[in-house]
Parts: C-alpha cells; structure tokens; sequence
C-alpha cells in the first residue's frame, strides 16, 4: 500500500502523525481504489465465479433436478470414463472445432482480403457480409434446419432441378451428412466475425508498404507472405482464440438442428452436458460433462496466450 | 546506372489530367530534383518512373529501355518514401537485405552488400533492431540503406525529409548529397523545398500543374528564371514584384510603377511604350539610396540576424523585401528609397508571366 505515489491530502495527514487509524484509512488511495472496483468484481463474482465454483462443485455430487446430492468424489468422472457416448461427444467436439475453425479462418482470411480491395459498393458489401452476424443463432438455425429439411430442402430441391441427382438427400438423418451439414452451418455464421475482424488488421497496414515491396520485387503472393500475414498475426491469434472458444461451447445452433442426433453423432460436450443435466435430470453428471471442457478451454487460451505476447517488433524504446 | 529520358509524358485519373506533356532528360549520374508547390504533379511523375503509377501516354526510358509498361521490379529502381516505409517486423538487417532474399541472392552476397551499405550509412551497430526502436534520422538512414543494397540504376527519392525536424533535415540534406557523390548513381528527388532543391541538385525541375516551368542548373534558374513562376518559387526570401507599365524615357527603359513612380528598367529591345509589366528584383538587389533613383517605400518591419538586416516594406499594393549587408536603422512607418541593381533585375510579361529578357 506503501508504493503508491503519496498525494498532497496523505502526505499531509501522514504529517498529522496522531489522526486516527479511520482518518487515514479515508484518505488512503488505495483504500478509494478498491470502492470503485467492487461493484465490477460484484458482478463477476456472482455472475462468473459463483456459477463456475457451482458447476464444479455439482460435478462431485449425486444431485439431481429437486434434490440436493452429496459428495461423491470423482464417481461422476469415472462413470463417464466408461461412457462411449461421453467419448464421442469428446470426439465430435473436437472435429467440430478443428475442421470449422479452420475452414472458418481460410474464408474469413479470403474474404477479408477480397473486401480490402477497392472496389464498388464496397460499403454495401461489407455491410451484407455482416448479415449472418447479426441474425440471432436460434433463428438462422431454424432456417437451416429447413434448408436440411429431409423433404423441403432447397439444395435438394435445386440439385434435382439441375438434373444431378434423382433422389432426396437425408442431410441430417445419416451421421456423415448429418456432421458436414452442422459444420457448414457453424461456419457460415462464423465467417463474417472473422472476415471483419481481419479487414479491420488489414487496414492498418500501411499502403506505402506495400509500394516498397513492390519496387524491391516482392510478386503477389510475396506481399501477402512477407508483408501482410506477419503484420497480421497478432489479431488472428486473437480472432482465432475467440473463434475456438465459441465454437467448442456451441450449443444452440446442434440443439435446434440435431439434438444431437443421429446417434449421438453431433452431440457436442455442451449438448450432452445439458441433456444429461437438465432433460435427464442427472445434476451431478452434467456438471462433470461441462467441467471435462475446462482444460480443452485452458488449453485454447494458453496457446493463444504465448500466441499474443507481443512480438519484438511491436514493443519500442528498448535498448538491448 | 543508367539515364533516364522522360518524352511527352501524360497522366490522367478518369477525365482529368494531371501530367500535361512533361519532358526530362536526366544523364546518367546525375542528381536531379523535381520542386514545385503541393499539387503540382512532382510526386505523381515521380510514382510514374517508378511504376507504381501508369504512365496514360508518352514514353519513359531508363537506360536503352522504354519501360513504360514494365512492372516496378523489372526496371531496377529503388524508391525512399517520405514515411520510410520500412517493414516493422523486420530488423535493420532484414529491412535492407529483403529484396536481396526475393531475389534469392546468395547469402554470402547479401550479408556483404548489407555489411558495405550499413558502414556508409553508420547503421552497423544498429542492425539487430526493429524499426520501433530507431530515431526519425536513423530510419531515414535505413530507408537509405535498402536502395543503396539494390546497386539499382535509379535511385528515386520522395521527399524524403519533410518527416523530419528542421535541424535533422539540414544535416540529412548533406548526408544524402555527399552519399551520392560516394555511391554515384542517377537520383531523381522530388521535394516541395526549393532550398533543398538549390543546395542539392545538378539539375532542378521547376513543376507547376502538371508542367514543366523550367529546367536547369541551380544557379541558371535562379540568374535566369524563364518567367514569375520560377523567379517567385526560387530564392529565399523570394524575388519582389513591382507591377506597372514600360514606358521608354530617352536615356532608357523605366516601368512606371501602379503607385505612380517611375524607377529605371534594365534595357529590354523591343518592349513597346504601356505594355503592362512586372520587374523582379531580389531583396539583396536592393540598395538603400538618398537621391531621386529607385523608389519610395514604407517599412514595415526590419529584422536584423546579426550577419544582415532584412527589412519588409510596402510600395503601394506591393510588397518589398530588402536584405542589406550593412546594420541599418530603420523604424516602422518611416520612408525609404530603393533602388534596384539593374543588372540583376529582371522584367516580366505582365499577361503571359514570361520573361522579357531577349
């Protein structure tokens, strides 16, 4: 508490010497500091925290929906150990975000760059690619859901109509198609987060840059490999982290479009935590789903942690 | 190294054209700089040699090559940007040595090249930094270094001093003058600073909207200015102008000023009686005089430096600037007479702005 710069009302009460222990502690900055911070941490605490140690909490117990359970020890966890559905949910989890995120960062980077160049309507067309965005999950959910409708389905329909195939496609009853179909909708929701993300990075490259590397005789794919894609690297880790982290929660966009299903080939972790937590009542093994994506989560953020440390060539003034 | 002549260039942006017709021929070697007021197209043409902007018609030839349409990197310049431009994720060394690595140089031939342009420059002890970490002068240096790396046969540089503070920019002048008589090499300098275009320049390209005012020697254009334009832009401070009307007075040529004085012309054939006028003088030109010669002015400030006093008046609408060798006394409001060297004035076209001087 000490090392912080004395101001003039402390300097003068520490002159004071004698003033009582409350005297001091009113003119204490740090003391101040901590008021104004407590609302926030308030929040957090109750919003953030609490749930979380709630979560864990639950995870070594037996509750179920209605009563309160006891302390069961790891059981939960070792019954999941054994649980194949709890594996491939672990699985589909992990496919879902990798294969997404991927192909999520590839068209984001693509349109990104395609945006950044001059063209006309520019400001339309960034606003249009924004779309997805904003439409609420459950809605565009609904509305894929009738585009894989087994029956109504447009792609179906225009496949057909092109003459390329002669029967209907059962794009969420058969467990590949059912995969492919959920990936597809993640990424076309994803997309613009990233796309706008990265065309705002993109824009901060200076253009004179660009000029000379050009008249040093960098070719086209040279400026995005030496120029570009470097100066861009700190908002991708951070765009990416954030990509990573939504996309292994998802929840809504699975609930609408499966359930999960067929055959638990689209159960997510978050999907098959609150089936078992909420639909089947079982508390304690669906805090213990949800608390097993802690460390794939800690993992994500670590990575990106040591991703952002800020690289050499963005801190200045240091002499070494 | 390599001549670059520049033929009857134009540049349009849609409907509009910007470079009317410019010709330039620059010999091999040769420092030349491109000045004139903001807007005048100097930058653009300069953008035009180094193919970052198209040429709309005319021909551009660097060496025994026409390359108008060739692409920045295959006509071998290298270009220093007024904000630098190096690579901030790159060091010192990687900035200077990145066009050596796309060209997939040797590594033994890039580290030389690097190593040579660095000791010129002073840069060694720097290398292993990033850009961040450098001062205004010494990215300037860097920015350098790299064109000096590509051994190029132009070096083009756009204003590449206005980035920095009036004290730096004095010692950068003479750095990159004296740089050029080391390396050598055809230099084509865009600047908005006519002194920077007197103190380094073989040749000074004097541009206005899109044209080409004049072309010359430092001195030529500044003891011959083909018209106002030239005559205003160079000299510091700049030229005076009396306008009025020649009128021819038996013992010779004098310009009736509009403030209704007459004050002794220098002899121009052939100028006829009322034709309007505007004589040039510079302020070091001016002398102080008792008698009936020159003409009467009111000052309006006198600034000594020490070494000389310059001092603002006004002649009528006209304003006057003398700068006297001697440490005059002069308070504000008194009147002065003027009297200009005839040798070294200079008589205007006062409709066409050409110069009269046959």
């Amino acid at each position: 508490m000490a090392d912080v710069p004395l101001s003039p009302t402390r300097s003068a009460a520490a002159k004071a010497g004698g003033a009582s222990a409350w005297t001091r502690l009113q003119t204490n900055r740090n003391w101040l500091g901590l008021w104004f911070m407590l609302p926030a941490a308030g929040f957090l605490i109750l919003f953030l925290a609490y749930p979380l140690g709630l979560g864990v909490w639950l995870s070594f117990t037996d509750s179920r929906i209605g009563r309160p359970g006891e302390f069961i020890g790891f059981e939960n966890y070792a019954w999941l150990w054994g649980d194949d559905v709890f594996w491939l949910s672990v699985f589909n989890t992990l496919l879902y975000t990798t294969v997404a995120s991927v192909l999520k960062f590839a068209i984001g980077l693509y349109l990104a760059l395609l945006l950044n160049r001059h063209m006309r309507f520019k400001a339309i067309i960034r606003a249009v690619v924004l779309i997805p965005f904003i439409v609420p999950t459950v809605l565009s959910a609904v509305a894929f859901w009738w585009i894989f409708d087994t029956q109504f389905s447009i792609i179906t329909w225009m496949l057909q109509g092109l003459g390329l195939i002669d029967h209907q496609i059962n794009w969420l009853g058969d467990s590949t198609m059912a995969r492919a179909s959920v990936i597809f909708a993640n990424i076309w929701r994803g997309v613009p987060f990233i796309a706008i993300t990265l065309l705002a990075g993109l824009q901060t490259v200076p253009g004179s840059l660009y000029e000379a590397a050009t008249i040093d005789g960098a070719t086209r794919w040279q400026l995005f490999r030496f120029i570009t894609y470097p100066l861009l690297t700190p908002i991708i880790a951070v765009v990416m982290t954030f990509s990573v982290l939504f996309t292994f929660t998802d929840f809504q966009l699975i609930w609408v479009l499966t359930r999960g299903g067929p055959f638990n080939a689209t159960h997510l972790m978050a999907t098959l935590s609150y089936q078992r937590a909420i639909l089947g009542g079982n508390l304690g093994e669906g805090a213990a789903i949800a608390t097993a994506m802690i460390p794939f989560l800690l993992a994500a953020i670590m990575f990106s942690w040591f991703g952002l440390q800020r690289r050499k060539w963005q801190s200045g003034g240091s002499d070494d | 190294m390599a001549s670059v002549v520049v033929r009857d260039v134009r540049k349009s942006f849609g409907q509009s054209e910007v470079i009317h017709g410019v010709s330039i021929d620059i010999e091999d070697g040769e420092f030349v700089v491109l000045v004139g007021p903001s807007g005048c197209g100097k930058s653009t043409l300069l953008r035009m040699i180094s193919g970052l902007e198209s040429i709309t018609s005319g021909e551009l030839w660097i060496g025994e090559r026409m390359v108008n349409m060739a692409p920045p990197k295959e006509r071998d310049i290298a270009m220093v940007f007024q904000n630098y431009a190096l690579y901030p994720h790159m060091t010192v060394f990687e900035n200077m040595a990145f066009s050596m690595r796309l060209r997939k140089a040797p590594q033994e031939e890039t580290d030389r090249r690097v190593t040579e342009a660095a000791a010129i420059l002073g840069l060694t002890p720097l290398l292993a930094r990033f850009p961040r970490q450098l001062s205004g002068g010494q990215r300037q240096r860097v920015a350098m270094g790299r064109a000096i790396v590509r051994d190029p046969q132009v070096f083009l540089f756009d204003e590449p001093l206005s980035n920095l503070d009036a004290k730096l920019r004095v010692q950068m002048r003479t750095e990159i003058k004296a740089l050029h008589q080391r390396v050598g090499g055809t230099t084509i300098y865009v600047t908005h600073d006519q002194i920077e275009a007197m103190t380094m320049a073989d040749k000074i390209v004097v541009m206005q909207g899109g044209h080409v005012e004049q072309i010359g020697a430092p001195l030529e254009l500044y003891d011959n200015p083909r018209n106002v334009f030239v005559a205003g832009f160079i000299g510091s401070p700049a030229m005076n102008f009396l306008t009025g009307v020649a009128k021819r007075n038996g013992a010779g040529m004098t310009v009736v000023t509009d403030h209704g004085e007459t004050v002794a012309a220098p002899e121009t054939p052939g100028l006829e009686d009322g034709r309007p006028v505007v004589m040039g003088v510079r302020p070091e030109h001016l002398t102080l005089t008792g008698d009936a010669h020159g003409f009467a002015a009111q000052v309006v400030v006198t600034e000594p430096t020490g070494a000389e006093v310059q001092v603002s008046a006004r002649h009528g609408q006209d304003e006057i600037t003398a700068v006297f060798r001697e440490r005059v006394a002069l308070k504000p409001g008194e009147t002065i007479r003027l009297s200009p060297d005839l040798a070294h004035a200079h008589l205007f076209d006062a409709a066409t702005g050409l110069s009269l001087r046959a």
